[in-house]
């Protein structure tokens, strides 16, 4: 059973995704969404949580959510990958459910 | 007109479009303004992310107010303030902000961007300096 983790809070504002990643299982796509994708971005004191979740996790990022912020694809973190709108559907019929973390 | 001139500091502390605190903010500062108090601003925590420059919200069909940020200059706020430490949690340095330009009328002084980043000492001083907080 695999699941799709979607992550719409700032790392800095709320524990969501440190929670996600915790209770995620190996081999789980975790979406970092809306205020979510901050934790995307490279150089930043939530950066260590993130690669940390990549040695178990997909990591993904929503695209239009980034740009929306300002930020180009360029200051991602290694490993990260970037899906538009049609990803985020493929990315949920491709796992069995999706668990939002609020 | 009231003739009483306060400091009035707006805290911002919310990252943008994943809540409405900082278009809250941003309306109520220009209304502050507008009644010719003395508007400070001060961005903290995920405040920061709201002065990031190259915003286009074109792919999530909301609108993009990052443009108005740049005209504060010209409502007559002069005072804008950036926490270090919370840029530097973020990964963020000054070259990532925008930059607000502010002309005095009265002296013609042209100062080409306003925004300053405070260490955390300065930021505790200009709160305890402000006659009224408030908080988004």
């Amino acid at each position: 059973m695999s699941i799709l983790h979607t992550v719409n809070k700032s790392p800095f504002e709320r524990n969501s995704l440190e929670s996600c990643l915790k209770y995620a299982s190996s081999g789980a796509a975790v979406l970092l969404i809306e205020d979510g994708v901050y934790a995307a971005v490279a150089g930043t004191s939530a950066e260590p949580l993130v690669k940390s979740g990549l040695g178990k996790v997909s990591v993904y990022v929503l695209g239009p959510d980034l740009k929306a912020r300002g930020f180009r694809e360029d200051r991602l973190i290694e490993g990260i990958q970037v899906v538009d709108y049609a990803g985020f559907v493929d990315l949920a019929t491709e796992h069995d459910k999706v668990q939002a973390w609020l | 007109m009231s003739e009483v001139v306060k400091k009035f500091m707006y805290l911002n502390r919310k990252a943008p479009y994943g809540t409405i605190y900082a278009w809250e903010s941003l309306e109520v500062v220009l209304i502050g303004a507008a009644f010719d108090q003395e508007v400070n601003l001060m961005f903290v925590d995920d405040g920061v992310y709201q002065l990031v420059k190259g915003q286009d919200t074109a792919g999530i069909g909301m609108k993009n107010f990052s443009p108005t940020y740049r005209t504060l200059g010209d409502y007559e706020v002069r005072n804008i303030y950036v926490d270090a430490d919370s840029l530097a949690a973020r990964g963020l340095t000054q070259d990532d902000l925008v930059a607000i330009a502010y002309e005095d009328m009265d002296t013609e002084e042209e100062i080409e961007n306003i925004v300053e980043v405070v260490d955390a000492a300065r930021v505790t001083e200009l709160m305890d300096e402000a006659d009224v907080v408030f908080s988004f």
